[in-house]
């Protein structure tokens, strides 16, 4: 690692953003990522095989990391409740099933959604900033992020300009990253980096840590409108980004993959990756999210084989 | 230079949503001759083979069951025309299997043939027989249709590895039901080799799954498995059966016993008709 890496203090972080030049610098600086190592390194740690007490572990923790998302232009405030109350107990069948980590909806539903869930341990999420594609000015972005807030949303998921960013306009990234996150107030803030449109590995490291650097509390992989979207290599990158990121400055940034998540397996094979590349302090809801719809569905399912012995199938669990 | 070729030796494979996957396990087990002699290694299913062949069922059933029943039946005649072009490998396979004469074995897959194209004609006229327009005290039009059960789990019969295996699968599929089949676990061979006229004969992948292994090990599995819908117990041994047929009952599976059965007799409705639910739709007649 480079010297970069270690010891990040503020008055650093305050040269490095006094100049659109000296951003680039330090994010184009940072070691490249060796993209058939990362994904040698992901191929060889899904092969892990998680069985019995460690897997009905893993499925709890699964359920309780899930960002249960609906972002539909057909969403109705109808959908939105019943995706709650899954979300509270999402097997009524059987009281032990823990409650998943946060509902994800569009803003104008979040008033629905904080009713929906008053009194229950999950936080609403919204994603603002003219998701998904990010087009919007600035002023319109800040708006639509109050406006989240305001109806009471926990955590904003905001989309960064991959066009700006793309362009190597990363001040302008940060500085916009920097603006949303005020305008968060105590919200919590994640980071979309819409990897699938980043093309390269180097790329989605040096968007991980300028939205890190920026403030962001979590950052995101994708919107789930672009594929592809939360792949194994690149979660794997991201995790190596938050772990170095805390080693260099002390600030602990949590990370969710998202779009793309619909198998207990592919949900298993990520918190493998969360455990060997960012450590054991990363498997917490507070810090790793799984943005999933219908990932939560065979979960389910699996916790109701382990629990009778029997196949499970989608007639026992309910539409979304 | 020698003119003696390498044997070019078959892999017999499962056949689980229309592609030839090796076990999930990665294990295998020998079949044998009639007589004991080595024929071939089988792959053998394990119960994750079991659950990936009911998912690819499942997800085969809506376009299959929402095909017309005459396209059906155009797609099993079709099956039978290639089985019928293949009938040389098959009484091969079938005499290696079973122990027969030549001539039995060929007469077996003849049989075979038969019964598809037979099964293919009640395609589009077995509504005919089952449904009716039923008088009622009302200004209605009161009208029962069947409709196919969904996915269902069948065990050949272990003594006719091709004509028992189709004239249990035929019957299930015909009317748009999609079917995981557990084959003759002394003589898989030909269920393996039907997987493949099935794979180029326009029937969509998923709708026929064909397993190969050990009865007692996989059949448990499916008969409890909550996204089966019926249970044939064709191939199961006598001791087995009761216990499948009480794991069958939690989701309420239609269950067809095993009987005493002549595969080469005419077969009857029995089979056809037992993988079949009413609808039954009241209507105003509008005086």
């Amino acid at each position: 690692m480079t010297a970069t890496l270690t010891g990040l203090d503020p008055g650093t972080v305050e040269d490095l953003i006094s100049s659109d030049a000296s951003l680039r610098r330090f994010l184009r600086g940072l070691p490249g990522v060796d993209q058939v190592g990362a994904d040698a390194r992901s191929a060889a740690l899904a092969t892990r095989s998680i069985k019995t007490t460690a897997k009905a572990w893993a499925l709890d923790l699964a359920i309780r990391l899930i960002d249960l998302t609906t972002l539909e232009g057909a969403d109705t405030p109808g959908k939105v409740r019943s995706l709650c109350a899954k979300a509270r107990r999402p097997d009524p069948a059987d009281p032990t099933t823990p409650p998943v980590a946060a509902v994800c909806v569009y803003p104008d539903l979040v008033p629905v959604a904080v009713e929906a869930l008053r009194g229950s341990p999950v936080q609403v999420a919204s994603v603002a900033t003219a998701f998904p594609a990010g087009r919007a000015a600035l002023p319109v972005k800040l708006a639509d992020t109050a406006d989240a807030v305001a109806a009471g949303a926990h955590e904003i998921d905001m989309v960064i300009d991959r066009g700006a960013f793309l362009s190597g306009r990363y001040l302008q990234v940060y500085e916009e990253i920097r603006a949303v996150k005020e305008a968060c107030g105590t919200a919590h803030l994640k980071v979309i980096l819409e990897t699938g449109e980043l093309t390269t590995y180097d790329n989605v490291r040096r968007a991980s840590w300028l939205a890190m650097l920026a403030g962001g509390d979590f950052i995101k992989t994708s919107t789930g409108k672009v594929f592809p979207a939360a792949t194994l290599p690149v979660t794997l990158v991201m995790l190596g980004a938050v772990r170095d990121y805390r080693a260099a400055t002390g600030r602990q940034v949590g990370v969710k993959p998202a779009g793309g998540i619909r198998t207990t397996k592919d949900a298993l094979r990520h918190l493998v990756q969360v455990n060997e590349i960012a450590g054991e302090d990363w498997l917490d809801p507070r810090w790793f999210r799984l943005g999933a719809s219908s990932l939560l569905n065979d979960l389910l399912m699996q916790r109701t084989k382990a629990a009778t012995g029997r196949y499970c199938g989608p007639d026992y669990v309910s539409l979304d | 230079m020698s003119t003696e070729r390498l044997a070019v030796r078959k892999t017999y494979k499962l056949y689980v949503g229309g592609r030839f996957p090796r076990s999930e396990s990665g294990r295998s087990y020998p079949v044998t001759t009639a007589p004991g002699g080595f024929l071939a290694n089988a792959a053998m299913a394990s119960r994750k083979d079991a659950r990936d062949a009911v998912v690819a069922a499942r997800k085969a059933f809506p376009g299959w069951s929402g095909a017309t029943a005459y396209n059906r039946g155009q797609v099993l005649y079709r099956v039978a025309e290639l089985l019928e072009g293949r009938r040389a490998q098959f009484a091969d396979e079938v005499r290696a299997a079973e122990g027969l004469t030549k001539r039995d074995a060929a007469g077996a897959v003849d049989a075979a043939v038969d019964r598809l194209v037979w099964y293919a004609g009640w395609a589009d006229k077995i509504a005919q027989i089952t449904g009716a327009a039923n008088p009622v005290a009302g200004p209605y039009f009161n009208l029962s249709t069947s409709e196919p059960t969904g996915v269902v789990a069948v065990l050949a019969p272990h003594d006719s590895s091709l004509l028992g295996l189709v004239s249990v699968v035929a019957p299930v599929v015909i009317t748009g039901n999609t079917v995981v089949v557990l084959a003759s676990e002394t003589g898989p061979l030909p269920a393996v080799s039907l997987g493949e006229v099935l794979a180029t004969s326009d029937v969509p992948g998923g709708v026929v799954n064909v397993l190969t292994g050990r009865t007692a090990e996989i059949a448990p599995h499916l008969a409890a498995h909550m996204d089966v819908n019926g249970l044939d117990l064709a191939g199961a041994p006598g001791d087995l059966a009761a216990e499948l047929e009480t794991a069958a009952a939690d989701n309420l599976k239609r269950v067809l016993r095993p009987g005493a059965e002549d595969w080469a007799a005419e077969p009857g409705l029995t089979r056809l008709t037992h993988w079949l639910e009413t609808k039954t739709v009241w209507h105003p007649t509008g005086t």
